[in-house]
């Protein structure tokens, strides 16, 4: 997700009119974003009031409320962990910090079903866990299940995100602010109240909705946790009903609920926005922690326990009892392959739209930028659950060509994670200065050998992380790709969905190894682009 | 002209390429020439650990390539109702008769040839020909062996307040929901809403499938979970015999251990129905219903397959007298279990 809060604000282009194909490219992005969900609205329409019927049960109501809580202890959570985080692995003399901070953002590879299935696998009565302190003389392990459960598994597991969005914020922090305030006789505290909370807020603020929005559309790990919410009673609803209009019903108030949001975060961060000075920056005080190290060397030990050990044990141990049965190499096979393409074709799909919208958004700044933006941010917040219902939907009644096709599948994961490779391309964007450019124009340079010898070097890093978050994202995927995926084509991540949910962790083990594999090393691109972008 | 070794070398082994290219073009061309362009699209209610390996032989054999959309069975027809006959599938797999009938009561299975359906008893298949059974399945109780337990004799009795937090169950699988269904048409509608409403009252804890179900039984979870006889058997496979699970068989013509049918129905759409006969044919053929009794450790349904060892004979089980082509109400089960808040 985008972290680039201050960057709106660091240049302002002359305004004019922005090109016509650009303006058709939003537009039909535009349309791609808003014709499913008004099918999906229609379609409760449809449906009359009997649809709405499920919306007055008081079972809605108990969903609606445990869903919020959901997203309010993983948004409090995520924060909680994510800062202190982020600020001990950037700004302090934390042992080892280089390593914490991979560390603490590696997790990100994991999926939150995946965490939620290790965490049953450890934490049952007779798991591994138990096992391993029966002759410590321990007997009873806390329960996985329910809302502490889920409320854990997600926390860790959008942590990362608050982490990667702070630390950005932090780098961009100029210490000549902190000093000033200082310089003016104010405390510590007070200092960092006026210098150093303006520019983290905003920040804080993106993490923070990334990880509400997460937790209240996740379907894996809180059906495996059993922890009922809106996302798994749209699933069951779509799954086991003869009539498709209360699932809709429910995917819309999910979706507003959502949309609401991300309206409620985009408002206080307009009245957080700070203009970042231009200018040099230096290098900011590395603050020596001191008696504090122990503790804070712990925090980030016991997370890294929490949210890497435990599934690389637990994935260990599948393996070892799908070692005793013939592994089905070859079903991992297609489906790695399935799962390559899938991810390749989404997140190069997304980059190429990316490429000439990212230049919209942050050349062309006004309504259309800021509508199509904020329209981006609204796809990316639509649960997978909501989004896949209206495309099955609308596919099937209205462009049966498409219905069941890759070509749709891709396109929808494509649009929704649309945002995040027009988050990694702004930076980038806006550090080439139109001037470079022109003065290779006078210089004698043609337009394509500006594109080659300036625009497209210092566009690399961002096209690079742009395709490797979109591609994460598309190999983690579940949602979109069980309803929407043609016959036949299954990824690692549905594989291992469907091995792991039938119990048959033997089979899960390898979909689950080659995944984690595959995400880690797309994690590892992003971190070599740095942090700025996730 | 004398040819030289190397000469005759380099011909044989021109020889030999070609015929090896010759070969390697023709096989595949001929077994080509025989299927069809397209290949078979099938629904699977069924997992794909269970069918997978078996719908893969029957590509092998017959060169037909089978594209599976797997899903839940209530989910499938469901999906197959909404698509009528704009449908991609050629063929529904369900895991209950229940949902075959569902669909077959909206006209969308076409009538099978006698010669296929006649190989399974008359109870295992559609007194319309429009879906035959593939392999049995009975309903029993898991339970933990890690201690003794004392259980009831009918299944109807795991109502009683004793069982509290010891349940097990898989209320959105279809052999689960036939079950109910079964209940319903056995007990009536309102016995079968009270004993839903006695299962809930005890907490009973709910997993996304039947092996899910008893592996929690294995992990001490619960004690007893409601399920088919077969996963108890592939999990013993997987963990040993040291697996701290067994399972119950009622007695009496109990309910609890109904016995069901997983088949196949064609779809009246399907735009290759010779094909999709075929594979129903190689599905009740030897080579298919011995994987079923030895892979799946289901009932095989055919003259001449013998079911597992460890399990009491088909026809020895004090089976209740229920015809499954009354279990076709899936959609009214549905609502109920969804009216008693047993799913979502």
């Amino acid at each position: 997700m985008t972290s680039l809060p201050g960057l709106r604000a660091r240049r302002a282009v002359p305004s004019h009119r922005p090109p016509l194909g650009l303006v058709l490219l939003a537009a039909v992005v535009a349309a791609l974003a808003v014709v499913p969900l008004i099918h999906l609205g229609l379609r409760v329409v449809d449906g009359g009031v009997e649809s709405l019927q499920p919306l007055l049960r008081p079972r809605t109501v108990e969903l609606l409320i445990s869903t919020l809580v959901l997203g309010l202890a993983v948004t409090a959570g995520a924060v909680g962990l994510g800062l202190p985080l982020a600020w001990l692995t950037t700004r302090t003399d934390l042992p080892a910090r280089r390593a914490w901070s991979i560390l603490a953002v590696a997790p990100m590879a994991i999926p939150s079903y995946l965490l939620a299935f290790s965490f049953v696998a450890a934490l049952a009565p007779r798991g591994w866990l138990a096992e391993l302190l029966a002759p410590l003389g321990i007997t009873a392990t806390p329960s996985s299940y329910g809302f502490g459960g889920a409320a854990m598994v997600l926390t860790l597991t959008t942590a990362p995100y608050v982490v990667i969005s702070v630390r950005a914020a932090l780098a961009r922090l100029d210490p000549a602010a902190d000093e000033a305030a200082r310089s003016l006789g104010r405390g510590p505290w007070a200092a960092a109240r006026v210098a150093v909370m303006p520019v983290i807020l905003p920040a804080l603020g993106a993490g923070a909705l990334v990880a509400c929005l997460y937790a209240i559309s996740d379907f894996g790990a809180v059906s495996i946790l059993r922890y009922d919410t809106l996302a798994t009673a749209i699933y069951s609803q779509y799954r086991l009903s003869f009539d498709r209009s209360a699932a809709s019903a429910l995917a819309l108030l999910l979706l507003l609920m959502a949309l609401s949001l991300v309206w409620a975060e985009g408002r206080v961060r307009r009245r957080a926005a700070l203009q970042v000075p231009h200018g040099a920056r230096r290098a900011p005080r590395v603050v020596s922690l001191g008696r504090w190290r122990w503790p804070a060397l712990g925090l980030c030990a016991a997370l890294t326990v929490l949210s890497l050990v435990v599934p690389s044990v637990t994935i260990a141990s599948w393996l070892a009892s799908g070692l005793r049965r013939a592994p089905q190499l070859w079903d991992a096979l297609d489906a790695l392959r399935d799962s390559l393409l899938l991810a390749s074709a989404v997140a190069l799909l997304a980059l190429v739209v990316a490429v000439p919208l990212s230049w919209l958004l942050t050349h062309v700044p006004g309504r259309t930028s800021s509508a199509t933006e904020r329209l981006l941010y609204g796809i990316y917040a639509i649960p997978g659950i909501s989004l896949a219902l209206a495309l099955v939907s609308l596919t099937l009644n209205v462009a049966p060509v498409l219905y069941q096709t890759l070509f749709a599948l891709i396109l929808a994961v494509a649009l929704r994670f649309l945002i995040q490779s027009v988050g990694a391309l702004r930076g980038p964007w806006l550090q080439i200065s139109p001037h470079t450019r022109e003065a290779a124009r006078s210089l004698g340079e043609r337009p394509l050998g500006v594109l080659r010898t300036i625009t497209l070097p210092l566009l690399k890093p961002g096209l690079l992380a742009g395709f490797a978050v979109v591609f994460l994202s598309t190999l983690k995927e579940l949602p979109l790709t069980l309803l929407l995926a043609p016959a036949g084509f299954s990824t690692l991540a549905t594989d291992l969905w469907d091995s792991a949910r039938e119990a048959f962790y033997g089979q899960a083990a390898v979909p689950a190894t080659l995944l984690l594999l595959i995400s880690f090393l797309s994690v590892a691109l992003l971190m070599r682009r740095g942090d700025v972008q996730a | 002209m004398p040819l030289r070794p190397s000469t005759i070398g380099r011909l044989c082994r021109g020889a030999a390429t070609a015929t090896l290219l010759t070969a390697s073009l023709a096989l595949p061309a001929s077994s080509q020439a025989e299927a069809p362009e397209t290949p078979l699209t099938l629904y699977s209610g069924r997992s794909e650990s269970l069918v997978g390996p078996i719908i893969e032989a029957f590509s092998e054999a017959t060169g037909v390539a089978v594209d599976v959309r797997y899903g839940d069975s209530a989910e499938l027809a469901a999906l197959l109702l909404e698509e009528g006959d704009r449908s991609p599938a050629d063929l529904f797999f369900a895991q209950d008769a229940g949902a075959l009938g569902a669909v077959a009561g909206s006209d969308l299975l076409a009538p099978l040839p006698d010669d296929i359906v006649a190989r399974v008893p008359d109870t295992f298949r559609d007194a319309a020909s429009r879906w035959v059974g593939v392999s049995g399945r009975a309903r029993t109780v898991t339970h933990t062996t890690a201690e003794e337990l004392d259980l009831p004799d009918s299944i109807l009795d795991f109502t009683d307040p004793a069982w509290s937090g010891r349940i097990g169950w898989a209320p959105t699988n279809g052999s689960f929901q036939a079950f109910v269904t079964a209940l319903r048409a056995h007990h009536g509608d309102d016995a079968a809403r009270e004993w839903l409403e006695g299962i809930l009252a005890n907490d009973p804890v709910a997993y996304p499938s039947n092996s899910a179900a008893v592996e929690g039984v294995a992990a001490g979870e619960v004690d007893v979970a409601f399920v088919n006889h077969y996963y108890l058997l592939q999990l013993l496979e997987e963990h040993g015999e040291t697996y701290p699970v067994g399972q119950h068989f009622f007695e009496g013509g109990d309910l609890g251990s109904l016995v069901n049918v997983a088949g196949l129905g064609r779809l009246a759409s399907s735009d290759q129905p010779d094909v999709a006969t075929a594979f129903i044919d190689f599905m009740l053929d030897r080579e298919a219903q011995q994987y079923f009794a030895e892979i799946t450790f289901e009932y095989p349904l055919i003259d001449g397959v013998a079911a597992d060892p460890r399990l009491p004979a088909l026809a020895s089980l004090d089976v209740p007298d229920i015809d499954l082509s009354d279990l076709a109400d899936l959609k009214g089960t549905v609502e109920l279990l969804r009216d008693v808040g047993a799913i979502d």
